[in-house]
């Protein structure tokens, strides 16, 4: 009999899964960080993972950061324009990317393009029980294979972040100055003189360190928790692209209103 | 416990969700053999090989493995007596990013410091000791199930293990690759003077090549002995399991409502919200 009753244990239900689940998490995020010597040991583990996680997702960062910044470039001449304030179309470019769009755009395509893809690997591991053989041969998997994908994650993040941001100011540049005839000079001095390297830049690059925390650990996690069948392994990356958006947007916000505070 | 005894495991309960698997489960395995469990699906079979790997831990009881209570051991112990233990899963869970070598030499690289040389001859032999020293350059991809179930034996063994134990090692081959494999499990445990544990169905090829088999049914042994002995049993569930009758014992369907209750007017219960 369905009523009232079986809303609240289905909601109990849901509650406790969700408390146990993050429980589990952060045990697993210690595991994690216990289990990071060989990560950092064996180097060579770690860098392949930076190439699938950094270097295979480079193309569609450099492509994203190039339309974002073509598409700034546009906008932002648009409504400077109108004050006759089109010189400072550099700064604009240049805080919205590196202060915002570098870090938010470049995590939620890292989270799209690597974080699906470790989640895929790992729960294709467990599911095909490739996990299981490695502890039976007395090789911890969290330190094999999830450690050196979850620093490699890491590590790659705030480098596309970075990546995305300087293809994005080009984007800006070619749009201002090539297509429209924004002066170069004024483009570049101003945003020279006025993007501070700590608050500007550092601030950035501490987002993107974060959400490359954020995304790296949902999306090994999502893969290990995995049900390990067809249709587990498919839950399993949407959840870790959602979660990981919904993490890196939140968490945006979180840091921005510490980091920024109308101060600059 | 006697020397000759490798494996003891005395009164082992297991439960799964609340449901009891495994029910007092004593068992002995003997140094140097080659022991069958077998049982139909679901029994408990892959449990007990996952209790004595240590991968579970049982609600009750002991398993004993050499002079290490497997069930007590920390997780540095586990893993060291795991070196000494090799494990063939039902479909070879091969790493599919490494190569047949890689996968071989895997265990080699990962517990050992010895020379490139030296783990290239090794696991060459060991790929020679299975028939596939050809085929070290090939992905996991493009092997047939028996030939994945050949390289994972040569794997499990690349550290000459003292115990080895088969998941299913029979499952889905034909009758070709299946002997093979037979004859393999049997051939590398007399050559590397170890002791194996099979989990099977496969009575017909598992009365040529084992010492003695366990019958587990419901969680408990129910039937046990020499290969000859249990050719010559006239216990109804070694029987209806060795001549694969339909009736006996265990049975075919799974637990429902009397065909009345489902198919009679009035009756169905079967996709009722």
């Amino acid at each position: 009999m369905s009523g009232p009753l079986d809303l609240v244990r289905s909601l109990g239900h849901a509650t406790v899964d969700r408390i146990w689940r993050l429980g589990f998490a952060t045990r697993f995020f210690f595991a994690i960080l216990l289990h990071s010597g060989t990560a950092f040991r064996r180097l060579p583990l770690t860098l392949r993972e930076i190439y699938f996680s950094g270097v295979l997702s480079l193309m569609i960062i450099l492509v994203s950061g190039l339309f974002v910044g073509l598409v700034l470039g546009l906008q932002g001449y648009e409504t400077l324009q109108r004050y006759g304030s089109t010189e400072a179309l550099g700064i604009l470019v240049a805080l919205s990317l590196v202060r915002e769009l570098g870090p938010v755009v470049a995590g939620l395509l890292f989270a799209s393009r690597a974080g699906s893809s470790i989640t895929a690997e790992i729960g294709l591991m467990k599911a095909t029980e490739q996990l299981k053989a490695m502890d039976m041969m007395a090789v911890n998997p969290i330190a094999r294979v999830v450690a050196p994908r979850f620093w490699g994650g890491v590590i790659s993040m705030p480098l596309l972040a970075a990546m995305f941001s300087a293809m994005g100011v080009f984007g800006g540049w070619l749009v201002g100055v090539v297509l429209i005839g924004v002066d170069d000079g004024a483009f570049w001095s101003q945003m020279q003189s006025s993007v501070d390297f700590r608050y500007d830049i550092l601030n950035g690059i501490i987002k993107s360190v974060v959400f490359g925390f954020a995304v790296s650990l949902i999306a090994v996690f999502e893969g290990y928790d995995s049900v390990p069948t067809a249709e587990g392994v498919s839950r399993a990356i949407t959840r870790t692209v959602v979660t990981s958006a919904m993490t890196i947007l939140a968490l945006d916000f979180i840091l921005t209103s510490f980091m920024f505070r109308g101060n600059s | 416990m006697s020397d000759d005894i490798l494996v003891d495991i005395q009164d082992l309960h297991f439960n799964y969700d609340g449901r009891p698997v495994l029910q007092g489960i004593n068992m002995k395995i003997p140094r140097g053999k080659v022991v069958a469990i077998m049982g139909g699906s679901g029994c408990g079979k892959t449990t007990l090989l996952r209790c004595i790997g240590g991968q579970l831990h049982p609600t009750g009881g002991s398993v004993r493995l050499e002079k290490h209570q497997v069930c007590q051991m920390s997780e540095a112990e586990l893993y060291r007596l795991r070196r000494r233990m090799g494990m063939l899963f039902q479909f070879g869970a091969l790493f599919t990013d490494l190569t047949v070598f890689e996968n071989v030499a895997f265990p080699l690289r990962e517990h050992t410091n010895l020379s490139e040389e030296m783990i290239r001859d090794l696991v060459l032999m060991k790929l020679e000791a299975v028939g596939l020293r050809g085929a070290h350059a090939l992905m996991p991809g493009s092997l047939s199930g028996g030939m994945a179930r050949r390289v994972a034996l040569a794997r499990a063994i690349a550290l000459d293990p003292m115990l080895i134990m088969y998941d299913e090692p029979f499952t889905g081959l034909d009758p070709i690759a299946l002997g093979v494999i037979g004859r393999l499990i049997r051939s590398l445990n007399d050559a590397l003077g170890a002791t194996s544990i099979m989990v099977t169905h496969d009575i017909q090829e598992s009365l040529l090549i084992v010492d003695y088999i366990y019958f587990l049914n419901g969680g408990q042994v129910v039937a046990e002995g020499t290969p000859d002995e249990i050719r010559a049993s006239r216990d109804p569930f070694v029987h209806q399991f060795v001549h694969a009758e339909p009736d006996g014992p265990v049975h075919f369907d799974y637990p429902a409502p009397s065909v009345g209750q489902d198919f009679m007017p009035g009756g169905a219960h079967v996709g009722a919200a």
